[in-house]
């Protein structure tokens, strides 16, 4: 299966046909799912994957 | 955890209901205890061999006032959908299409639908219900996609079950967060189910999408991790049976209610849209709870297993409100406009009576010394 990438507006990007995905810091975190969802607006909790964390009100930092 | 002995004593996998004599963890599909007129008279019906089988009548059903708060009402519904997903050991397996039973079914869905849509609409909006049904006869079908779309998007903003997750998160008992589990059972043992029967009425993207959401929602290819099973592991480990019926037995009727609905607008063809728009709504509203509901597990100290399967629903859902918004619902308008408001209501639908489920457990907690609470 060729690899591609939707992004979701106002959501998080959905990745078919990864195996793997290397986040920021250079941990690699293997793919277990069809499709998976990473994280854009960066509040997730659990990067590189979304968590609707996009979804609740913006916490002042 | 200092309960847990007391909460597997109190809750042994052997544990009858109704004080019979348990069945054991691994005995399923014996029918339900029936509670009224209506679920003795499909009992009846279901077990009586040959000559006339009483099904309920219409003039029975249309002495039921509240349908989503009545319990009989409920079981009776419950026990005919049933027979369309593993039906009873001591049921012919060919009544499912048994002409009196299907017959008394549409007398309990007419009545059910009726008050499905009435709690319904005003999440849905009847303005909105009605510029979707004239728009669907006269704008471009994208046009009406993106509007239908973004309804879903702000329709499920809050959450259905959104109270409940934040009392298991914070003040739950261990008893409570049982209690919790043993209601919700009756549907995460069959989860997913509903909506395969949605599979074949559907065509192109939103077909593609729906196999793409359930073969997930079904292990992606691994036995071990089919939601259906992560949720029995989760009740395996806290000593808990994973037979469906003594779930059933005790769920409440708005319990019933919530799962009678994906029922009824599963398997009728008619309110494809409504299932494809409570997809929607119950998988956008189920991440964030998600991760609340596995925080009380952690803070309670429950078995892994039960933290696992809502650590599960927390990425997975991310994914699946995505996909079920925008590539099911928005591609299932686009293909047929007519779909609209039925897809918008269907979500409505789920919110509000998913609602009603959560609020019937939150309104017991919150009335439960904190430390009397005792799983029913």
């Amino acid at each position: 299966m060729t690899a591609s990438v939707e992004f979701c507006p106002g959501g998080p990007m959905l990745v078919r046909g990864a195996t793997e995905v290397k986040d920021d810091t250079g941990e690699v975190h293997p793919v277990e799912r069809p499709v998976v969802a990473l994280c854009r607006c960066r509040r997730s909790q659990r990067k590189p994957w979304c968590d609707n964390s996009h979804k609740q009100p913006k916490r002042k930092t | 955890m200092s309960s847990r002995h007391a909460l597997q004593g109190q809750l042994s996998p052997s544990r009858g209901v109704h004080g019979k004599p348990g069945r054991g963890a691994r005995v399923s599909n014996r029918l339900p205890e029936p509670c009224g007129t209506l679920s003795a008279a499909v009992a009846r019906s279901l077990t009586t061999e040959g000559g006339s089988r009483p099904a309920p009548r219409p003039s029975d059903v249309r002495t039921v006032d509240d349908p989503l708060a009545d319990r009989d009402f409920q079981l009776a519904l419950w026990m005919l959908y049933e027979l369309h997903y593993r039906g009873f050991e001591e049921v012919p397996d060919v009544l499912e299409w048994d002409p009196l039973l299907l017959a008394a079914r549409a007398a309990l869905e007419h009545r059910f639908e009726e008050a499905v849509r009435a709690l319904a609409e005003p999440g849905a909006d009847p303005g909105v219900l009605a510029e979707l049904t004239r728009g669907a006869a006269s704008e471009p079908p994208a046009d009406v996609a993106d509007e239908v779309v973004r309804r879903l998007v702000d329709m499920t903003r809050g959450g259905a079950e959104g109270g409940a997750a934040a009392y298991l998160a914070e003040h739950a008992t261990a008893e409570q967060f049982v209690s919790y589990l043993r209601q919700r059972a009756v549907y995460h043992l069959r989860e997913s189910d509903p909506q395969s029967f949605v599979l074949p009425r559907i065509g192109g993207p939103a077909k593609v999408a729906l196999a793409e959401l359930q073969y997930d929602e079904y292990g992606a290819g691994r036995p071990d991790r089919l939601h259906q099973q992560i949720f029995a592991r989760g009740l395996e480990a806290l000593g808990l049976t994973t037979d469906l019926t003594t779930y059933v037995d005790e769920a409440e009727a708005e319990t019933l209610a919530s799962v009678n609905t994906m029922s009824l607008f599963a398997l009728n063809r008619r309110l494809r849209g409504a299932a494809l728009g409570h997809l929607a709504a119950f998988e956008a509203t189920s991440s964030l709870p998600c991760a609340k509901v596995a925080d009380g597990a952690r803070r309670l100290g429950l078995p892994e297993e039960v933290v696992d399967y809502y650590e599960e629903h927390v990425e997975a859902d991310a994914v699946h409100e995505q996909l079920a918004i925008r590539s099911i619902c928005g591609a299932v308008v686009a293909e047929d406009p007519r779909l609209a408001p039925d897809v918008v209501m269907g979500a409505a639908a789920c919110l509000a009576v998913d609602g009603l489920a959560a609020d019937v457990l939150v309104a017991r907690w919150r009335d439960e010394p904190i430390d009397a609470g005792v799983a029913s």
